[in-house]
């Protein structure tokens, strides 16, 4: 028998289960702009629509400093702490 | 001396035997094709009939089966245990055999002897019969040879014994140790778990990880870099995995570790770099005394085949990215046609070979330092011909419309790096009348590759380039305002390397450069010597 070793990060992925949908939304719904070109014009659009379809959401608008690199540790818990929801959308 | 370590081995008579056992020990370990050994077999079964119901006088041999023939050829009855698989004699941590081990105690080793000193063996004969108070040892000792060397024990046999250190208790390796099936085949089982960038990977037996680490002076648990995209602990261990795999020596790990440290920086990124859909991957170009010493390939074919170094080293790190990070091909990897630099790309300047500061010490280093860095490129090389220049404008200028196609010829004013490789031909044309400098190179490379703005229109040719909308608003004189190729000359980087024959030089062209892109860095190398 042969013994080789994991290349890997050995990494177990937590595997979460899809919120339950409680039918109404309310709260606070992120929208995060990853910096891609038009990606705001895809939001604004967005936004309208919400507003229009579901009055009490408040939605707060966020965005990454740049689409080429991951996500500042400090933007991930500022929208942890301050959202319910957050919907992540590029366009190009 | 310590006490010695425990163990519990099979003994050819049947069972098992365990020390320490609470009674003095007399442990000799001995292997059956050893002349010295089979010297003092006698003797050993002469000392266990005399102390045999005072002490355990025992023989660990190393010789599996062959343990048996040397029970029989001297007609043996002390136990004689195995030791086959050599962990015990590697916790026992001797040179020779027959190893000898007095332990009056039961556990700690009083008198120690390798090889045969027939005094030595005498005086134990006596110190035996004064400790356990039993008669004379019936031996003749005046016709045993005075002295006689040993056999080197076979656990030092270097491919055993990368094998014992992998798996003893203070071993550095700390990885998850798989085992596959004897009916599986080890290079399907890794092209199967995803392991590999297509090529087939050099099996990371803990033995062979373990002699990658000795290419290394750092901690394998140092932890060098967090490895996007699943922010993966890039530690030296997990890094030599993939060194093996790759195919490399133990002496490039260095090399390796500090392209590594440097692609896992802010400043190159090597997230975006792997995510764009334009396909970049990393350019190492090593500088410094490591390139001689591990026999990297700055000359004939340096950005091709056929070198171990260039070859695996770039591999090496590709792999690394691959498995510890985890970006893959269809995961965050998403080039729309990526590159054969996805396998690897790496290669050494030829600093030798002209009169220019090699790259590294342009950047800062002492021409001493070994130094690796590394770039963010999206295709390359593409050769750029020029055989009928012989001045040095001449030539410098061809280079610069050589670079010109670089993403799309219309596009100008690009801040994007470009590194060319110039070959040694080409450097003695531009050197002809003495140094050329390289900035008078990369003035001329600007100069050649400027345009008027308008040139830079889109038209009915190529709709690349700038709007037809935002050219409306601008003046004749703003249209017709100069623009070179790049946005600095500080964008065009230059390197020699290449055969002595042959009038062709090499770009690579680069990805968004500046502190939104990927920015090339330069990691000095440990030195080892």
């Amino acid at each position: 028998m042969e013994t080789i070793l994991d290349p890997t990060d050995e990494a177990v992925p937590v595997s979460r289960q899809i919120t339950p949908r409680t039918g109404p939304v309310s709260g606070v719904l992120g929208l995060m702009d990853i910096r891609k070109p038009r990606g705001n014009i895809l939001l604004d659009e967005l936004e309208r629509l919400l507003a229009e379809r579901l009055p009490d959401l408040d939605v707060r608008r966020y965005a990454k400093p740049t689409f080429t690199k991951p996500c500042p540790e400090p933007l991930r818990a500022q929208i942890r702490d301050e959202c319910d929801y957050l919907v992540e959308a590029l366009a190009d | 001396m310590d006490a010695r370590p425990a163990f519990e081995l099979k003994s050819t008579e049947g069972g098992t035997r365990s020390f320490p056992a609470g009674r003095p020990a007399l442990i000799c370990f001995a292997k059956e094709d050893c002349e010295t050994c089979n010297l003092v077999a006698p003797l050993l079964q002469a000392l266990h009939e005399a102390f045999g119901d005072a002490a355990n006088i025992w023989v660990v041999g190393q010789s599996g089966d062959g343990n048996t023939v040397f029970r029989d050829r001297h007609g043996l009855t002390l136990p004689l245990l195995d030791d086959a698989d050599l962990a015990t004699s590697f916790a026992w941590d001797f040179e020779a055999v027959p190893a000898l081990y007095w332990c009056p105690d039961g556990a700690t080793a009083e008198t120690h002897m390798e090889g045969f000193v027939r005094e030595e063996w005498q005086g134990l004969a006596t110190t035996l019969s004064q400790t356990l108070g039993q008669g004379r040892v019936p031996v003749d000792w005046a016709a045993l040879p005075a002295w006689r060397p040993g056999c080197a024990s076979k656990h030092l046999d270097p491919d055993l014994n990368d094998r014992l250190r992998a798996a003893a208790e203070n071993s550095p390796i700390r990885a998850r140790r798989i085992t596959i099936a004897p009916a599986d085949d080890v290079a399907e089982f890794m092209f199967d778990q995803g392991f590999s960038d297509g090529l087939p990977l050099v099996p990371p037996t803990p033995e062979r990880v373990l002699r990658m680490l000795s290419g290394t002076q750092r901690d394998p648990q140092e932890v060098i870099a967090l490895m996007p995209p699943n922010m993966g602990e890039a530690t030296i261990e997990k890094i030599a995995i993939n060194a093996v795999m790759a195919g490399c020596r133990p002496d490039y790990l260095p090399v390796v570790l500090a392209a590594i440290e440097a692609i896992c920086t802010d400043a190159f990124n090597i997230h975006g770099v792997m995510a764009t859909t334009m396909g970049a991957s990393p350019v190492l170009v090593v500088n410094g005394p490591i390139r001689e010493r591990i026999g990297m390939n700055m000359g004939l074919m340096a950005l091709g085949s056929g070198n171990r170094a260039n070859a695996t080293i770039g591999r090496a790190v590709r792999l690394a990215v691959r498995n510890i990070g985890g970006s893959r091909p269809g995961g965050t990897d998403r080039s729309t046609l990526g590159s054969p630099m996805k396998f690897t790309m790496c290669f050494a300047e030829w600093e030798e070979r002209s009169l220019w500061a090699p790259l590294h010490v342009e950047r800062g280093f002492a021409k001493d330092d070994s130094v690796v860095t590394v770039f963010a490129m999206t295709s390359g090389p593409v050769q750029i011909v020029d055989q009928e220049s012989r001045a040095p404008d001449e030539l410098a200028g061809s280079l610069g419309l050589g670079l010109e196609g670089m993403f799309q010829p219309k596009y100008h004013n690009m801040p994007v790096d470009s590194l060319l490789v110039v070959c040694p031909e080409h450097v003695d044309t531009l050197m002809r009348d003495g140094l050329y400098e390289k900035d008078r190179l990369r003035d001329r490379i600007q100069a050649v590759t400027t345009r008027p703005l308008r040139a830079m229109l889109a038209d009915d040719t190529s709709g690349a380039g700038m709007t037809r909308e935002a050219a409306a608003g601008l003046s004749p004189e703003q249209l017709d305002r100069p623009v070179p190729k790049f946005a600095s000359p500080d964008n065009i980087h230059l390197v020699v390397a290449g055969s002595d024959a042959g009038k062709f030089s090499s770009a690579y062209h680069g990805w968004v450069t500046g502190a939104m892109g990927s920015q090339a860095v330069s990691q000095k190398i440990e030195d080892m010597f």
